[in-house]
């Protein structure tokens, strides 16, 4: 993806986390991932994914958090039961 | 088909729970107390002779008509205006009355033209009706004293006659055929709530006049046309019953228009509409409609619509007309190459929120089972996708809470960023009747909206935030509700999650969410934030409604939580006069998310993960759904400009004209390999598109739309589609040629196959529709005939839950390059992006989009009333003209997006709701300066259309 596009994405991220960190309950990582893997489309997905790979620049604490929980969570799982996806990644 | 005439009983129903028990003319009625013995006759069928009582508006007694006996009783009582009572027995027919009436329609005729022949009203006029009715033969007076009735008398000018008033596009006005039965001017006020009419002079100088004696178009007139409905004779009548005749059939529609959802009479001649005449049995309207629903479908007929498809290999070359079967196959192909190419999951498409349910679910269904993939948006995305978001997870349901009628029972009225005079205006008419009988109103608007103050109505709060802090109000305004102790205790402990309730409590408790703390984010006095929350609290039942102005930030979502949390706190939730209103915009927002068109659910908001779900749908179609939600309309922009988004088919939604930040929506448009267009007209989106498939309008199909309060209603086919097709149609044939097998040869087919496949439509047929008129969902065996107010004993979700709100200002901030705030909305004679009602008469009204700016700020940059002015945000400048008013505070401007010539959203950004990505158009950090006429983007910009819009002549495409 071009920074443009990951900007977006850190910004949209953080925008989540900000919502998150403020819930009491239940506990506000797991809701943020629970989010992302109801709302955002693979593509999207594994490029944060890729942006947290690569040191997560300019992700606040929680939306990191999130996005690792991903990778080991639902959002691979997706990526390898559409091994179609990758080839999107630009 | 017959005309449908529906039954005037001459005066309202009475409410009254005690009955009364009457004879008229030696028949037993029982009828509840409080009924006027003209009602309780029309109940038995007996007409009783009247001029000035219809049923819409209280009784008058002014004409003397409806004269009665009553057994033990002196004199001859007005039926309009007597009351029924126990045990009475009532004459309706003497020969003393018959005398009565006779001479009183004698007066009346000595006074009235007796054009009968070529009259425009012939054959739908109650004064020829009642002179039939009261058998008048004669009239002795003749015309050689005064009248009204001749420009001349005996040669000598008359001055007590005056001239037609053909003012308004839509209907005009002859004085010399008044009666003065005031019907009009009580129209006016209690239907429409405008004050516009009044009757002018006394005794034989008593005319029917329009504000101080103006033309109707320079009158406060707002052309609803409730005054013409109400007209028993052709004084006021419509100018397309003049130019046409008197309608020979009729059949019952919805309106294409907002999302109230009025239903109509489309009164034919053939194929030709004559007139739209709201029904009286709609739920939504009760009779009542606006300038739009009732008066603007002339677009329908409209020259520049296009008929035949188009295509064209690159978005440079002219349209060529083809076939539709060529054009749905270079379509379908470009598709199916598109997905070769780049994977499945680079085409997608976008449902309409103006088509029908059936069409919004068929092209949904193409994405998935045609597809294989999820990427299917509507334009709910970019208005009230928050309110989905937001109640699902406080209520466990993203629908609002009542119907329209409930809010005859609410006693406080909290209007949070909507605009109902303008933006729904039928309802709005509704509100102001009960604000008129003393409810109390609270305005969060950082607007002075005309509710805020207009004839008979004032709020008792105008709270004027800045825009982009709805979330800071509404914890606030929470904050005095927990800290007073206004919280309904019992509600919360019986209803809700109470730890949660606790956590919520103790958040908006904090010192730094007071009124007082928020004073300089709101901009708004604490001392009225206080006094606005203590209303709603403890002023007896407390309903809100919200619109756009709440949810299109970049905390939409939170604010929606933030009204959930209100109405949970105070216990406004579950009965009639209170609950959670979403205002919703277009005709079938509702519908359209209904129906699956967004791209994380199944019809019946069904996350697309949930296998049982895609299960029934799997059987249904024969294909293995994709479990992982798509793209949504913004995210569709950013991965076409990425380069993984290739092929959009656009369904009725002008996407260009519409959505946020235009100069990234046409990058994102230019960047596809096919765009497929299904409009009317050749809309702005079509400038970006391949394929023009013509589209069919409201009048020419069947189907359903569902407003706002959930209600499922008919749409009728009154012509046949003049481009051949009705929508469902035509995504049947790409679907089709897609290698779908589909076989829908009605919609009444589709909405069976939803309902089979979605639980809360279970119980949703046309023949359901047909029967019960209309429903409101869930509807199954649950609830067989739909239901008006939702969570009466629980919430859908079990507990409610009490969301934390926590404020986080936008990134759309004010700075010495941009010191200012744009927000936007919409103005009543104009819809949404003005393709339909831009090519009506209602352009008279509003032929251009100007920029509201405060004094102030205009003298700071030398801006004068109706000078050009440039305003220029970070995403980009466009100009428009300044509308210098106070209606705007210092430091805000406004402005709505109807005409494409101005292209507000060329300025507006790409912000968006943390939750929904729906975007911010309320906030936009803009500077306004003079300048001398439009910028380079908007040359360049009609430049762009007039070279996209070129159709090639026939001798052209032969070559």
């Amino acid at each position: 993806m071009s920074h443009d596009s990951v900007d977006k994405l850190v910004k949209m991220a953080n925008q989540i986390g900000k919502f998150f960190v403020a819930q009491k309950h239940p506990e506000g990582v797991a809701s943020m991932t629970e989010h992302l893997k109801k709302f955002w489309d693979p593509r999207m997905r594994n490029a944060i994914i890729a942006h947290v790979d690569h040191g997560g620049a300019g992700l606040d604490p929680i939306a990191i958090e999130a996005v690792k929980r991903l990778v080991h969570g639902a959002g691979a799982a997706a990526s390898e039961s559409r091994p179609d996806e990758h080839s999107f990644d630009g | 088909m017959t005309l449908i005439k529906e039954i005037d009983y001459g005066t309202p129903e009475s409410k009254a729970e005690k009955l009364v028990t009457l004879t008229i003319d030696g028949t037993s009625v029982t009828v509840p107390e409080g009924t006027s013995i003209m009602r309780a006759a029309m109940e038995i069928g007996t007409e009783i002779p009247k001029l000035c009582a219809t049923d819409s508006i209280n009784a008058f007694g002014s004409c003397r008509l409806c004269v009665i006996e009553v057994e033990g009783r002196n004199g001859t009582p007005a039926s309009c205006t007597t009351p029924v009572a126990q045990g009475i027995s009532v004459k309706t027919q003497t020969p003393r009355l018959a005398a009565i009436r006779r001479g009183v329609m004698e007066l009346y005729i000595s006074d009235h033209p007796l054009d009968c022949l070529t009259c425009a009203a012939n054959g739908d006029c109650e004064l020829q009706d009642m002179a039939g009715a009261v058998g008048l033969r004669d009239v002795r007076y003749g015309y050689d004293g005064a009248n009204h009735v001749f420009a001349r008398n005996n040669g000598e000018v008359n001055f007590d006659w005056k001239p037609k008033d053909e003012s308004n596009p839509y209907f005009s006005y002859d004085p010399s055929k008044c009666i003065v039965c005031n019907r009009c001017v009580r129209a006016c006020e209690e239907v429409q709530g405008t004050f516009a009419l009044t009757i002018s002079g006394r005794g034989f100088d008593s005319r029917v006049s329009a504000g101080m004696d103006e033309a109707f178009m320079e009158s406060e007139c707002v052309s609803c046309g409730a005054c013409v409905q109400a007209c028993p004779t052709a004084t006021l009548i419509e100018k397309s019953v003049i130019a046409v005749g008197q309608p020979e059939h009729s059949a019952v529609t919805t309106c294409a228009y907002c999302g109230v959802g009025c239903t109509f009479k489309a009164e034919m001649r053939g194929e030709e509409v004559v007139r739209m005449v709201p029904w009286k049995d709609g739920k939504a309207n009760h009779g009542h409609s606006c300038i739009k629903g009732r008066f603007a479908y002339g677009y329908a007929q409209h020259g520049d619509r296009i008929l035949d498809p188009m295509i064209r290999e690159s978005i440079d070359q002219p349209w060529r007309v083809v076939s539709w079967d060529e054009a749905i196959a270079f379509a379908a192909d470009r598709l199916k190459a598109t997905q070769e190419k780049y994977g499945k999951n680079s085409v997608g498409v976008i449902t309409s929120s103006r088509c029908t349910n059936e069409e919004s679910y068929l092209v949904q269904k193409l994405a998935r089972q045609g597809f294989r993939n999820n990427n299917t948006d509507t334009c709910a995305r970019v208005c009230h996708s928050p309110t989905g978001y937001g109640l699902a997870q406080t209520f466990g349901t993203s629908a609002g809470t009542q119907d329209f009628d409930s809010v005859d029972d609410a006693d406080v009225i909290l209007v949070i960023g909507a605009n109902p005079t303008d933006a729904h205006p039928v309802f709005g008419s509704r509100m102001k009747k009960r604000l008129r009988e003393g409810a109390k109103l609270i305005v969060v608007d950082p607007r002075r909206i005309d509710l805020v103050r207009s004839p008979h109505v004032e709020a008792d709060y105008h709270l004027p935030l800045k825009p982009g802090t709805n979330v800071a109000m509404v914890t606030a305004l929470a904050h005095v509700i927990v800290t007073e102790g206004l919280v309904n205790l019992d509600f919360v402990k019986s209803r809700c999650d109470w730890d949660e309730f606790q956590d919520w409590a103790e958040f908006v408790a904090l010192p730094n969410n007071s009124p007082e703390a928020m004073e300089m984010t709101l901009g708004v006095p604490a001392a009225d934030v206080r006094a606005a929350a203590r209303l709603y609290a403890t002023g007896g039942n407390g309903a809100i409604y919200y619109g756009l102005g709440v949810t299109e930030h970049s905390q939409g979502s939170t604010t929606v939580m933030g009204i959930a949390n209100l109405a949970m706190a105070t216990g406004n939730l579950g009965r009639r006069g209170v609950g959670v209103n979403p205002l919703r915009g277009q005709n079938n927002v509702q519908g359209s998310c209904d129906m699956g068109s967004f791209p994380h659910e199944l019809p019946g908001y069904r996350h697309i993960s949930n296998e049982a779900a895609r299960q029934v749908f799997e059987k249904d179609w024969g294909v293995t759904l994709d479990p992982e939600p798509g793209l949504r309309i913004p995210n569709m922009f950013d991965s076409a400009i990425e380069g993984t988004f290739k092929g959009l088919y656009v369904q009725g939604e002008d996407i260009l004209q519409s959505d946020p930040d235009t100069r990234h929506v046409s990058r994102a448009l230019a960047n596809m390999d096919i765009v497929i267009v299904q409009d009317l007209f050749l809309v702005e989106t079509a400038n970006y598109a391949h394929v023009f498939l013509p589209g069919a309008t409201f009048l020419e199909k069947d189907g359903t739309f569902t407003n706002a309060e959930r209600r499922i209603q008919r749409v009728t086919k009154v012509m046949r589609p003049k481009n051949g097709y009705a929508d469902w149609e035509v995504t049947q044939l790409l679907a089709n040629r897609m290698g779908l097998n589909w076989n829908y040869t009605h919609a009444s087919e589709i909405m069976d196959e939803i309902a089979r496949l979605t639980p809360s439509f279970a119980g949703v047929s046309f023949k359901r529709l047909e029967e019960d008129g209309s429903v409101q969902w869930p509807c199954n065996e649950n609830s067989p005939h739909g239901m008006p107010i939702m969570h009466i004993d629980g919430f859908a979700r079990g507990k409610g839950k009490f969301v934390i709100t926590e404020y986080v200002p936008t990134d759309e901030r004010v700075g010495p390059r941009f010191p200012l705030l744009l927000t936007t909305g919409r103005i009543l004679s104009q819809y949404n992006v003005g393709a339909q009602t831009r090519r009506t008469e209602n352009s008279q009204w509003h032929s251009e989009d100007v920029l509201e700016i405060h004094p102030h700020d205009a003298e700071d940059r030398g801006v004068r009333d109706g000078d050009w002015v440039k305003i220029a945000s970070r995403a980009g400048e466009t100009t428009l003209r300044a509308k210098i008013t106070d209606r705007v505070a210092p430091g805000v401007v406004y402005t709505t997006f109807h005409h494409p010539t101005t292209q507000a959203n060329v300025v507006t950004t790409d912000n968006s709701d943390w939750a929904t990505n729906c975007p911010e158009y309320k906030v936009t950090a803009v500077q306004v300066s003079t300048t001398n006429g439009p910028t380079d983007w908007q040359h360049q910009y009609r430049e762009l259309t007039e070279h996209s819009r070129r159709i090639a002549s026939a001798i052209d495409a032969a070559e």
